[in-house]
């Protein structure tokens, strides 16, 4: 606390301090403001943020975004009219705000509401204190029980200035939903703070992917998930754009034999940085959690992956595994690999994995001494090692889209 | 069509070929035979153009061109084929792509345009019919889980799409029971024509009553020690190689 106190303001938390008190706020966007700033932008002295110093790297604070106005809209319509539909119903939003005129309706045994209050989440952090104290009118989803709707696609089309957007998607028992968010359309002067929370009732089940495939300064996302009995949530994350994205994932189970799946692949080129941070909590019996990761860092870039895999002691018979593999491109990239593993429970089965390396030289070989151009070859190894994480995607047109991003990637690199 | 004069190779430091000479001709096949660690891997690895190795002295020529300053695609787009004693295994890879991108970069190189989806397919089911390939085999991530058999047999399939001028086979019958054996062997046999050289590295003498050389160089220490005709591997299967590793361990 007296910590804390000692510590000066940096600019940026000044200019969120000046932001925050030009608006109307509701109490309880007062009280989260309050508690960011108790805790300040995180550092590296805060463990959870250890390879992302926030505070040093966040210089500063663009304006708040305005809501969109027609012209805005208008602007986003034509840009939609050239981006391709990937899943079957697709609901917009155009600076952090849920835009209807752009959206399709919901589908049977789906509804959709605006919610000026949410209610807090579990997770306590000082990007969710922001999130709370600036997003406002969350976009609320409630899927039906038993429903089994078209594929859902959440589409985030943002412009300069900070953004901040709330989701929240609830899925009733037995329902079962696939739902693709995309990251789209922020530039340099992006400065993005987004926060899902996704629950699922009993036996329910959402396969759920990510793209942030834009080039937002700041991207930072917090998909808050909890699990009731028997439930499944898969999440797949594809970064391959942003100057700083942090995925911050919060999975917990608090119902017996719930089943949770994370992935991604992250593509992390020039000076980027990319930092995905998982918790998952086994607050329960009979749960099984997997965790697979892949990260290709070229140029200056760096990649961080934390993964915290925590098993109660009430929470038996846990199955839970996790891989983090790296393949690092040149001498400058950098990767921070750490799983962790925090088991309270005594009968359980939990393994981890993390790997950092180079291209195998001799698959390189291999490949040049059939005729394939160096720079050919190490893109086929690289497209085979991403391919393989997109695997995990159960949605074909949605693994399709993710391939077409890697080989657009690997294409940008080779030029 | 392939000289290889005074080669000396080290690798970590270590001299491993030690002023080696080589010819071999268009239209033969040229083996090579030694114990182990005499250099032989090392030998058929240089002319592919491994970077692992340093060139401390010496040329390999290509119709009189120095390879040793390409890079390997360069020397496979020149017509250098090394057909692998150990095939290197690439999880995610199909080997159907793998095969037309190595097809087609070599056409590029040549400046010949892609070949269409139709023509790859059937030069690649006509060679894989030569070599008892099975298809579905192809659509399989390269070499991954494939028997020592059936790797060795897609060497030869692939040696066989690329049609190298120079073709270089190491150890190709190590791993392979009788009957691969001659499958691997006519593949190669069908290959065989005027324009052609081939330079088969081998341990045994089996392979070659296969594949009949024209010429037989004995390899020790890292140079040719002794040549002869197809009879000097006959008289290497009776004696062993002793008499060559006591000859260079005394000179």
């Amino acid at each position: 606390m007296t910590l804390h106190a000692a510590v000066p303001k940096t600019a940026a938390e000044t200019a969120l301090a000046a932001a925050f008190s030009a608006l109307s706020a509701s109490d309880a966007a007062k009280a989260a403001f309050a508690d960011f700033e108790t805790r300040g932008l995180p550092t590296r002295r805060d463990e959870a943020w250890h390879y992302t110093d926030l505070r040093a790297a966040m210089k500063r604070v663009e304006p708040l975004a305005a809501v969109p106005d027609d012209r805005r809209l208008k602007a986003v319509e034509a840009v939609l009219a050239r981006t391709p539909r990937i899943a079957d119903v697709r609901w917009v939003l155009v600076d952090g705000r849920y835009a209807e005129s752009l959206s399709d309706a919901p589908p049977a045994g789906v509804s959709l509401s605006l919610v000026e209050a949410p209610r807090a989440p579990e997770t306590s952090d000082a990007v969710v204190s922001l999130n709370r104290a600036f997003a406002r009118a969350a976009l609320d989803v409630r899927v039906a029980a038993n429903a089994a709707p078209p594929s859902l696609e959440i589409l985030h089309l943002d412009g300069p200035g900070a953004i901040y957007s709330r989701v929240d998607v609830e899925v009733g028992a037995g329902a079962k939903i696939s739902v693709l968010e995309r990251f789209e359309g922020a530039s340099e002067g992006t400065q993005r703070n987004g926060l899902t929370a996704v629950t699922l009732a009993e036996g329910a089940s959402c396969d759920w992917t990510t793209i942030v495939g834009d080039e937002a300064a700041l991207h930072l996302e917090t998909p808050i998930v909890r699990l009731q009995r028997d439930a499944s949530f898969r999440n797949f994350g594809l970064v391959c754009g942003g100057a700083l994205v942090r995925r911050q994932i919060d999975v917990a189970h608090s119902g017996p034999g719930a089943k949770i799946a994370l992935s991604g692949l992250s593509l992390i080129e020039g000076q980027r940085h990319a930092d995905t941070t998982l918790t998952v909590r086994h607050a329960a019996p009979r749960g099984e959690s997997r965790e697979f990761f892949r990260h290709i860092v070229a140029d200056e870039g760096s990649g961080v992956y934390q993964g915290k895999v925590i098993v109660d002691p009430h929470a038996q018979k846990t199955d839970g595994g996790m891989k983090s593999q790296a393949l690092l491109l040149s001498p400058t990239a950098e990767m921070d690999n750490k799983p962790e593993l925090e088991i309270f429970a005594d009968d359980v089965v939990c393994g981890h994995g993390a790997t950092v390396g180079a291209l195998d030289p001799e698959q390189v070989f291999y490949l040049q001494s059939r005729g394939i151009p160096r720079p050919q070859a190490e893109a086929m190894l690289l497209e085979a090692f991403g391919i393989e994480a997109i695997e995990r995607v159960a949605d074909e047109a949605v693994a399709d889209a993710l391939r077409e991003r890697l080989h657009d990637w690997l294409k940008r690199r080779a030029a | 069509m392939l000289e290889v004069k005074n080669l000396s190779v080290s690798i970590h430091g270590k001299p491993i070929l030690e002023g080696l000479n080589l010819n071999a001709k268009a239209g033969q096949v040229a083996a090579i035979m030694g114990p182990n660690g005499s250099g032989k891997s090392t030998l058929s690895y240089v002319i592919a153009g491994k970077p692992d190795y340093e060139v401390t002295g010496g040329e390999v020529l290509l119709d009189g061109e120095d390879l040793l300053d390409l890079e390997p695609n360069a020397r496979a787009a020149k017509g250098v084929f090394l057909a692998f004693q150990y095939p290197v295994e690439i999880p995610g890879v199909a080997t159907m792509t793998f095969l037309k991108a190595a097809l087609n970069a070599q056409r590029r190189a040549h400046g010949q345009g892609e070949l269409t989806t139709p023509d790859f397919m059937r030069a690649v089911r006509g060679a894989a019919a030569d070599l008892k390939v099975d298809p579905d085999m192809l659509k399989r991530p390269v070499n991954v889980g494939f028997s020592g058999g059936e790797k060795k047999r897609v060497e030869i399939l692939q040696m066989a799409l690329l049609q190298p001028r120079l073709c270089v086979l190491d150890e190709t019958d190590s791993g392979l029971d009788i009957d691969a054996l001659r499958v691997v062997a006519d593949g190669v046999n069908k290959l065989r024509d005027a324009g052609r050289a081939f330079v088969v590295i081998t341990h045994y003498q089996r392979l070659l009553d296969h594949i009949k050389p024209d010429v037989v160089h004995v390899m020790a220490r890292g140079r040719i020690v002794k040549s002869g005709g197809a009879e000097l591997a006959l008289e290497l299967e009776r004696n062993g190689y002793r008499d060559y590793a006591d000859a260079e361990a005394a000179a």
